[in-house]
């Protein structure tokens, strides 16, 4: 399996102090890897990290076989990176359907850009009721549904989804997880995922990437992870 | 009673122009969330130019448009050259240089231009029509009024019907989530400064031959009015920047009109005063619900 995304010793910090130290790890097209760990272990700073918020200090990130160095971050929707950040991607001052739009406001092809938002009505039967609503007006899960559903419009070949269950009901934390796996099969998506709850996260990838103190400790298919006593009470506590 | 209705019109023409002045503050702060202290010194800069302009080409109309054309340009350039980098300090930075660019300005333009007053004549007549007796606006007012008004229209429809209106208004609600969808926010900010001092020299332009005269200060206290008719109508909103314009021209129409020209500088700065006291977010900033 080709991998999407290849990460080589990625190092990056806040200032003098390091958060990640020496981060490796491929995603490979069409599956789900979860990025799991403690807070504080590194995991919402690798994402922003992959996206270009912020700037690494060493090692290097190939996105579908190019170096992503130098590139801004507002370039990145558009060679197919959507990152999904955590508890604020909606933009609460615009509707429902302006959320939407801006999602495929860089996208040449006016024509599929509408049908993507469509897709995303379709997906997500919720939003298509509240499309005048404004983002501030909608149910947690309705936002993480938009959220997702906006990223999708840009058909990303890598998703990067942080915390997507943070404050959500576990009934619709499961809808959400549910959807994730539907879209790999279906789609091919490929996804890198961040959680906090470590058993939703593992119930829906196939691998795992456990992270402590901005360092990667195990990398392995999720099943491993889920039966693995002593790496689940050591990292993941429980 | 004539009076009253007289001191209503002139008060709604002169609002209309508070109204366009407080609207650039509005787009700015939206933008920013920076207060340009240096709108007026700007639009004063602006003016100059496109009296300039009117006078070497003979039409004023000319010169508006060098004046509004001007006006973009420079927004954009104090965006791109100061604030840019004064930003990086924190949003007090920009308060400050934005103040040190009124000095800067007012110099530069008394060096070129001197500091006497020039005329600067109006496109129209600045003679109120008499209306079955009672004295209502001029065709100078109904100019300014429409042109104000027509400018709101087009703001309004750039902002919630464009593209480029949606991703001004999420780069300035939302500028990482924007930059993750493709939006420059960079450059974004830069059209909203731009538009700002459009609409600043624009304002400008309608305001100076209204017995101002052009000099350097000219809109010092225009300036004051229109920042208090945008604190009323709440800094973010810009229907409350229009509605606040209006509001603070008719009450300042009645005080000069009855009260003496005199108290017209003290009564914006009570305005300003009452409504921070009794509403600091403006009449028109609802609570916005913001869950996180």
């Amino acid at each position: 399996m080709t991998a999407v995304l290849e990460v080589e010793a990625l190092s990056c910090g806040y200032g003098p102090v390091p958060v990640l130290r020496d981060v490796t790890f491929t995603v490979p097209a069409g599956t789900v890897t979860a990025v799991l760990g403690a807070n504080g272990a590194g995991k919402t700073t690798l994402l922003r990290t992959l996206s270009g918020l912020l700037r690494p200090s060493g090692g290097r990130i190939r996105f579908a076989g190019e170096d992503l160095r130098g590139v801004r971050v507002e370039h990145l929707v558009r060679r197919g990176l959507a990152h999904v950040p955590e508890g604020r991607g909606v933009v609460t001052e615009l509707t429902v359907a302006e959320n939407l739009r801006l999602g495929g406001l860089w996208r040449r092809d006016r024509v599929d850009a509408r049908r993507a938002q469509d897709e995303v009505y379709e997906l997500f039967p919720p939003l298509a009721h509240r499309r005048d609503h404004a983002g501030h007006q909608l149910s947690g899960g309705e936002r993480q549904m938009l959220a997702i559903g906006r990223a999708l419009i840009a058909r990303p070949r890598l998703l990067l989804l942080d915390e997507p269950s943070l404050g959500l009901a576990p009934k619709v934390t499961a809808q959400i997880m549910a959807l994730l796996r539907r879209l790999r099969d279906e789609r091919g998506l490929t996804v890198l995922l961040v959680e906090q709850n470590v058993r939703t996260a593992l119930w829906v990838a196939d691998q795992g990437i456990v992270m402590a103190l901005g360092r990667v400790v195990t990398a392995a298919p999720a099943a491993r992870l889920r039966d693995d006593d002593q790496l689940r009470h050591a990292y993941l506590g429980f | 009673m004539q009076r009253f209705w007289f001191l209503t019109f002139d008060g709604l023409a002169a609002g209309a122009v508070y109204a366009a002045f407080a609207l650039a503050l509005v787009l700015i702060w939206r933008a920013a969330r920076v207060v340009n202290f240096a709108q007026g010194a700007m639009a004063v800069a602006t003016a100059y130019v496109g009296y300039a302009v009117a006078s070497a080409t003979g039409s004023y109309w000319l010169g508006l448009a060098a004046a509004v054309l001007s006006g973009l340009a420079l927004g954009a350039l104090v965006e791109r050259v100061l604030m840019r980098f004064a930003g990086a300090g924190g949003p007090l930075n920009q308060v400050i240089v934005a103040l040190g660019l009124v000095l800067v300005i007012q110099a530069v333009l008394g060096m070129i231009f001197g500091n006497g007053y020039r005329p600067a004549p109006a496109p129209f007549d600045t003679d109120a029509l008499t209306i079955g007796g009672v004295a209502a606006l001029s065709p100078y007012d109904i100019w300014v009024l429409g042109a104000a008004l027509t400018v709101v229209a087009l703001l309004a429809v750039l902002f919630t019907r464009t593209p480029v209106g949606l991703r001004m208004r999420a780069a300035a609600f939302a500028p990482e989530v924007s930059r993750l969808l493709g939006v420059s926010v960079g450059r974004m900010l830069t059209l909203g400064w731009a538009l700002a001092a459009g609409v600043g020299a624009l304002a400008g332009m309608l305001v100076v031959p209204t017995g101002l005269g052009l000099h350097s200060h000219a809109m010092d206290l225009v300036f004051v009015v229109a920042f208090t008719a945008a604190v009323v109508g709440g800094l973010d909103s810009p229907v409350g920047a229009v509605v606040g314009g209006l509001l603070v021209g008719l009450i300042l129409s009645y005080v000069t009109g009855y009260l003496g020209p005199d108290t017209t500088p003290l009564a914006v700065l009570v305005l300003l005063l009452a409504v921070l006291l009794a509403r600091p977010g403006g009449l028109f900033s609802a609570a916005r619900a913001r869950h996180v």
